[in-house]
């Protein structure tokens, strides 16, 4: 359309606002917790996430130093006490601040509040003070102040040192480490099986082979939630238990489909004169598959080790089903979060920070490989 | 032993196993069963030939029976048989009918029918739009990939990802979901805890897997685009058509076969959606889905016939687009 939107600029401006408008809809909901996940608990509470980039007003109640205390008298029996609000600390800078609870903003800082007989006190903007007053004024409890200060925007890592080194229930470093166990051989071994099968159905002429091909389409739909009691059965019945030999072997059968069509179908398309002339030569075909059909089809290895990864990472069915049992020792990750929404659900520094760890390596090999991740899905769907 | 080295050990194990046997049996039919020397050489050569597609496919199809096409059949069977101690007992049409009388099961099942309208429909068309916005834009790629993203989101993530929006907090608080801000905003009087609305909550939640599918949909839609010869384009636009009739009338129609793949493709994920349900409601305030309520009388009331027969109902809709998908692939193959 590039020859009709250089004849109207007013379609290309309305399409390049259109996609910034779609991809910050995209983009919007993932940008909420990220942000969250760096908020403390408190923050997260009082304000919506979209508004963690704004300072925000904060008004709190201090009191002055113990007067009996600190007060110092003066040549002419005056009675003071000078300190800060904020101790050594220091402190965000005062907007406005007020004596009484009803009328908090009365005063810039520098100004002072005068509370009748003498008495009065004045409030810097870095925090310092000073009460003034006779001997009866300046004793008994400090004096109220109630200060409003703007807090700037402030994001912490906290909730992810506690989540991944911390102690306690919500760590999530275990469950981490449990599903990369369950997803390196679930994506390696089938690779493996699916790969020679593949050669076999695209090079290989027997009886029986187009049959084949449609029983393995068959199966690329057929839902996996009708092989959870009989496999989980079996499983039982020959010793697996639930375990990760048990989680492996469900995710290599319920991967092999995809995998076996998707090489398939690459392999079929490899030049059929490299192939005949390597027969010619007396290769055999052990040979011909690993040093000619292997290297050749490396896209369609990472494509489909791509799909295979993502999706066993993000699995939570297979898992709950064939690993997890009720010692909680080998949870994954989607188990921990889930478990986490019933317990915490409304500890979002912790729900956010969890999913978060959780999403970091899918993401991270989405946009390394996405090349591969694309083809992939063509080869599959395009048709 | 640490899991961490059960696993290394394992892909070893897996890995050097696969390739010992694929090796061995390789060596075996040519050297031992069928030398290629001696007087029956050239017989022995077809013979070895014959038989070494099998020995390519063992392994894989061998996983695959016990892994898919077992569990199929052991399904059916359960579905017709009801669990008591110390075996099993014919039950006939009993399990099936207890479904039928099961509210929830029709709960489940309506919903299911729902998601089918409207979550293909909407990836695919969110899919398409985006997909021809894109299509000539500088940034195109980039913006493509940000949309592209939610795909290595697990169901999970993007559940909580999407209660924080739905979040809901009891008036006079300050609200911290964005929809219930929003809603106030724009003048609503009560925050409402939206998921608990039937009705509303299963569109909210067919919400998060429109997010996730939208990108999917966009890349294959956009390749399709490209694939569509210039030559039409340009045609229409000599004859002066505009670009929504270039669009709707040209390019659609042109690529109408993918959009086909596309949506059933998405079809089969919403038919076997569990996670977005499990993780957000569980199927409370009447979000019901089949997957989810097969679980449910699979692992909490342990009821595997009724389970059992709820699997094969999710298997009697796919069924269609299995038939349709193998049909596909026989033709191409011709």
């Amino acid at each position: 359309m590039d020859n009709i939107a250089g004849r109207k600029p007013a379609l290309g401006w309305a399409v390049n606002l259109s996609v910034v408008f779609i991809v910050a809809l995209w983009l919007f909901p993932t940008i909420g917790l990220l942000v969250s996940s760096f908020r403390t608990a408190d923050q997260i509470a009082s304000s919506g996430w979209w508004k963690a980039f704004f300072p925000t007003q904060q008004t709190e109640q201090f009191r002055t130093s113990d007067p009996d205390e600190t007060r110092i008298e003066t040549e002419t029996g005056v009675f003071v006490v000078e300190g800060s609000i904020y101790g050594d600390a220091g402190g965000p800078e005062v907007s406005t601040w007020g004596v009484s609870s009803r009328d908090v903003d009365a005063f810039v800082p520098g100004g002072t509040a005068d509370m009748g007989d003498g008495e009065s006190l004045t409030l810097m903007a870095d925090g310092s003070y000073t009460w003034t007053g006779d001997e009866d004024q300046i004793s008994g409890r400090g004096q109220r102040m109630f200060v409003t200060a703007e807090i700037p925007p402030e994001f912490t890592l906290r909730n992810y040192d506690s989540m991944i080194f911390g102690g306690g229930n919500d760590n999530i470093s275990k469950a981490f480490f449990n599903t990369l166990t369950v997803t390196i051989p679930a994506t390696i071994i089938p690779i493996l099986f699916a790969a020679f099968a593949a050669y076999a159905l695209a090079w290989m002429d027997f009886p029986g082979r187009a049959l084949l091909i449609a029983f393995i389409v068959a199966l690329l739909v057929v839902p996996l939630q009708l092989a959870l009691i009989p496999l989980l059965k079996l499983h039982l019945s020959i010793g697996i238990g639930k375990g990760y030999l048990g989680v492996w072997l469900a995710h290599t059968g319920f991967g092999l489909p995809l995998a076996i069509y998707l090489l398939r179908n690459y392999m079929a398309g490899l030049p059929r004169d490299i192939i005949e002339n390597a027969r010619v030569d007396g290769a055999t075909e052990f040979q011909i598959f690993t040093r000619i059909i292997l290297p050749l089809s490396f896209p369609a290895l990472a494509s489909f080790a791509i799909f295979q990864f993502l999706w066993t990472w993000n699995d939570l069915l297979v898992a709950i089903v064939f690993l997890v049992d009720s010692t909680g020792e080998t949870t994954v990750m989607t188990r921990h979060i889930v478990e986490l929404l019933g317990t915490r659900g409304g500890n979002w520094e912790v729900l956010a920070t969890a999913a978060f760890v959780s999403m970091a390596v899918p993401l991270a090999v989405f946009f390394l490989m996405q090349r591969y991740l694309v083809r992939g899905l063509l080869a599959g769907s395009v048709k | 032993m640490h899991p961490a080295l059960q696993a290394v050990l394992t892909v070893g194990i897996g890995v050097s196993s696969a390739i010992a046997y694929f090796y061995l049996a390789n060596m075996v039919l040519d050297k031992v069963l069928f030398p290629a020397r001696g007087v029956h050489a050239g017989r022995n050569i077809n013979r070895a030939n014959m038989i070494r597609p099998w020995v390519f496919l063992f392994p894989a199809l061998f996983a695959l029976c016990l892994y898919l096409a077992y569990p199929v059949v052991e399904t059916i069977r359960l579905s017709v048989t009801d669990r008591v101690p110390g075996g099993y007992e014919w039950a006939g049409a009993n399990n099936y009918l207890a479904l039928t009388q099961d509210p929830k099961f029709w709960e489940a099942l309506r919903n299911n029918f729902f998601w089918l309208l409207v979550v293909p429909a909407l990836s695919t068309a969110f899919g398409l739009i985006i997909a021809q916005l894109t299509d000539r834009l500088k940034w195109g790629n980039i913006a493509k990939s940000l949309i592209f993203m939610p795909m290595a989101i697990s169901f999970v993530g993007a559940s909580v990802i999407f209660k924080l929006i739905y979040d809901y907090r009891p008036a006079g608080e300050e609200q911290i979901g964005i929809l219930n801000a929003a809603y106030l905003a724009l003048g609503g009087a009560e925050p409402q805890a939206w998921l608990t609305i039937p009705g509303l909550n299963n569109f909210l939640l067919m919400l998060v897997l429109i997010w996730i599918q939208t990108g999917f949909a966009m890349v294959i839609l956009s390749a399709a685009l490209r694939g569509i010869p210039e030559e039409t384009i340009e045609a229409a636009i000599v004859d002066g058509a505009n670009p929504f009739q270039i669009f709707f009338k040209i390019k659609v129609p042109q690529i109408m076969p993918t959009i086909m793949v596309v949506w059933t493709t998405i079809t089969i994920v919403v038919l076997k959606i569990f996670d977005i349900v499990f993780a957000m409601t569980n199927g409370q305030w009447g979000t019901q889905v089949l997957a989810n309520y097969m679980y449910d009388k699979l692992f909490r009331s342990n009821d595997w016939g009724m389970g059992s027969a709820a699997a094969m109902v999710i298997m009697l809709l796919v069924f269609p687009i299995l038939v349709w998908n193998v049909r596909q692939a026989r033709k191409e193959m011709r």
